[in-house]
């Protein structure tokens, strides 16, 4: 009972980080910081949903290979937002960057 | 137990629907390979739960593993083939001609 417990508590806090990174890559108005929401929610919650699935199955060998995904998603979500962004930067793309003097330039 | 798989499948797909509308009006070619990413890293876990709907996990998690190797593999080349020196030479002459 404490399983499935614990197993739907991750399964659904995953989901919500999901999301969170969804709504991210909509919103943010920038190359990089949708890069930032689309990798770092991204990891973290697949790391929920599948350590929700490992707890649900147990020690099998299935739960193994899932384990094998975790830790193959770890290393290769980053490497590839941060090639991407590499790529973007080395091609001429500028972030934006708000300064106080554009703010007030703005405001005036 | 796979009622409650099947219910946060739905919404998993809903979720992974939001990004198509950065692929498809992305201002930049950067923003639409990001999109399909995140997209491609969504689906791993979709796959995993349709494997537990069905019963059949043995024979789903094979079938996820290579679809994350695919995806990341996709990604990596497009971003390096974007960066290497052939490409951004020929964007230089074709900008200043």
């Amino acid at each position: 009972m404490i399983q499935i417990t614990f197993s739907v508590l991750f399964i659904i806090l995953g989901i919500a980080f999901i999301l969170m990174g969804s709504i991210g890559i909509i919103r943010l108005p920038d190359f990089y910081s949708r890069s930032h929401a689309a990798s770092k929610s991204d990891t973290l919650g697949i790391l929920f949903v599948i350590g929700g699935l490992i707890i649900y199955e147990g020690f099998t060998q299935s739960s193994l290979k899932l384990l094998f995904i975790i830790i193959f998603i770890w290393l290769s979500n980053p490497i590839g937002s941060h090639a991407l962004a590499r790529a973007a930067l080395k091609k001429g793309i500028k972030p934006i960057l708000y300064n106080r003097s554009t703010k007030t330039k703005e405001d005036s | 137990m796979e009622h409650f798989f099947l219910y946060s499948a739905i919404v998993l797909t809903v979720i992974i629907a939001v990004p198509m509308v950065r692929v498809v009006k992305g201002p930049t070619l950067f923003d639409r390979i990001l999109a399909t990413n995140a997209i491609a890293t969504k689906t791993i876990v979709l796959i995993c739960l349709t494997g537990y709907i069905y019963g059949r996990i043995d024979m789903f998690i094979d079938i996820t593993l290579a679809y994350a190797v695919l995806g990341f593999l996709g990604s990596l080349v497009i971003a390096k083939y974007l960066s290497s020196h052939k490409i951004m030479r020929k964007r230089e002459k074709e900008q200043s001609s």
